[in-house]
């Protein structure tokens, strides 16, 4: 059975899906769907074929939306997706990820929801936010956006999740109590002495390497990270790099060593891509050396970035790599990085992008 | 509106004419843009579109709970919150705010 690639994108103003073949040289695009809401995330489930698009609507608030027929028909869902009366309501779903039958979805303002029944009902992981810390998280510039969920490929017990100027938790406990990790990683936002703090790190994206749970990579606000003792302390590898801010990471399918960045020029600089040329960066040894992708991406007067869902891997193998930027143009290598092509260019600002392959 | 004049039980109020905008009833493949509810105050009448179209509670409220802020309910001409009253054959329309970019 012929395998095919589909791309899942989030964007301000609706949700599309890309299907690509096996080799990844033929496109076709579908969309936008959604009733043009601005969708934050969108994610497949791989087993079932479903996909699920969170986002939400400045008239009617967050919801989860889902496609069991690859996008031909959508539901959506926001019941139990919502704080106890009297708390700041919910504005917007931010990322969303299944694992073994369960989907997980982060919300602003910043929590943790769970649904055992595909999307159709949530309820509130409610030790995230009794963590004693809770009065002290404070919004970054997206807002107080839980924006990364990273579950433990074995043991349902862990989860990793991020929030914007907050930090990495964990939990090993499924979901009961969860603990800051964030040694190592910094604050430049803080007096010289209190750079290292428990949490209140702005965390960007993390990602798990493959068949090595305990190895996380992060790209945070302030500098790029690796992680080899499950994020309990991390170590900068932003040496090499144009600079040491962006937004996204994605790890190899299969080889651990390898990462995926797209570092931006600097935060009150533009956040663009560096001298006005796109690259996507990797390293194939953890993060020791980098290498600049840059073949087939525009090199002159390019002023787009790539936000902290933007960037995906599929698992094919050779591994496809795949970006969207905010400028609405989606790019795809079918060559781990080597060579690049414009698969979509005028779409709404991307927010999110993942590719999930399926038999065709 | 023909609808509204038939004849009814003395007994049973006249019910509210709902009117729902486009972009919410696009939402729910089934919903219609005019409901008729009887109904005391807004939140039942909420309550009662949201038995019809299940999730629509959650379009048109907040968990605060209060209405949303970008959608608008007016009964009788008057802007409304959740616990104003629906009067018999009273006109309460849904608009969603002029927002957007």
């Amino acid at each position: 059975m012929a395998d095919k690639v589909v791309l899942l994108v989030g964007t301000r103003k609706g949700a599309f899906i890309v299907e690509g073949d096996r080799e990844r040289r033929a496109w076709r695009l579908r969309g936008p769907f959604c009733e043009a809401w601005p969708i934050n995330h969108v994610v497949g489930d791989p087993r079932t074929g479903t996909i699920y698009a969170g986002g939400g609507n400045a008239w009617f608030g967050p919801a989860v939306w889902k496609s069991t027929d690859m996008g031909a028909s959508w539901t959506h869902s926001s019941r139990g997706l919502a704080y106890a009366a009297g708390e700041e309501p919910i504005r917007s779903v931010w990322s969303l990820a299944a694992r073994d039958g369960r989907l997980y979805a982060g919300v602003e303002p910043a929590g943790l929801f769970e649904s055992g029944d595909a999307g159709e009902t949530w309820h509130h992981v409610a030790g995230l936010q009794q963590h004693p810390s809770r009065p002290h998280w404070q919004p970054g510039g997206a807002g107080l956006i839980l924006h990364t969920i990273v579950p433990h490929p074995d043991d349902e017990d862990q989860m990793w999740i991020g929030i914007s100027a907050v930090g990495v938790f964990h939990t090993g406990d499924g979901g009961e109590t969860w603990e800051p990790r964030n040694r190592g990683t910094r604050n430049d936002y803080m007096p010289d002495d209190q750079r290292y703090p428990e949490y209140g790190q702005c965390v960007h994206s993390i990602a798990m390497a493959a068949g090595m749970p305990d190895r996380l990579y992060q790209q945070n606000h302030c500098g790029m990270y690796r992680s080899d003792d499950g994020g309990k302390s991390w170590q900068s590898i932003e040496a090499g790099l144009p600079s040491s801010f962006g937004f996204p990471s994605a790890v190899h399918p299969r080889d651990p060593e390898t990462l995926y960045l797209i570092p931006l020029n600097g935060d009150t600089a533009g956040r663009y891509v560096p001298d006005g040329r796109a690259a996507v960066w990797r390293t194939r040894d953890g993060g020791h050396r980098w290498q600049a992708l840059r073949t087939g991406l525009p090199q002159e007067n390019v002023y787009f970035g790539v936000l902290r869902q933007g960037l995906a891997v599929d698992r094919l193998d050779p591994a496809g790599v795949y970006f969207g930027t905010g400028s609405g143009a989606l790019y795809a290598s079918a060559d781990e990085g080597e060579a690049w092509t414009t698969i979509a260019e005028h779409l709404p600002g991307i927010l999110s992008v993942e590719a999930m392959v399926v038999g065709d | 509106m023909a609808n509204r004049e038939r004849q009814r039980p003395a007994e049973r109020p006249a019910p509210a004419l709902v009117r729902l905008p486009a972009v919410l009833v696009n939402l729910f493949p089934s919903a219609e843009r005019r409901v008729e509810l009887t109904s005391g105050t807004v939140a039942e009448i909420i309550d009662a579109l949201d038995a019809r179209w299940p999730g629509m509670r959650e379009r048109i409220c907040d968990s605060t709970p209060a209405i949303r802020r970008h959608v608008n309910v007016f009964v009788a001409g008057e802007r409304a919150r959740l616990d104003t009253p629906v009067a018999p054959g009273a006109d309460v329309f849904i608009f969603t705010a002029m927002s957007g970019g």
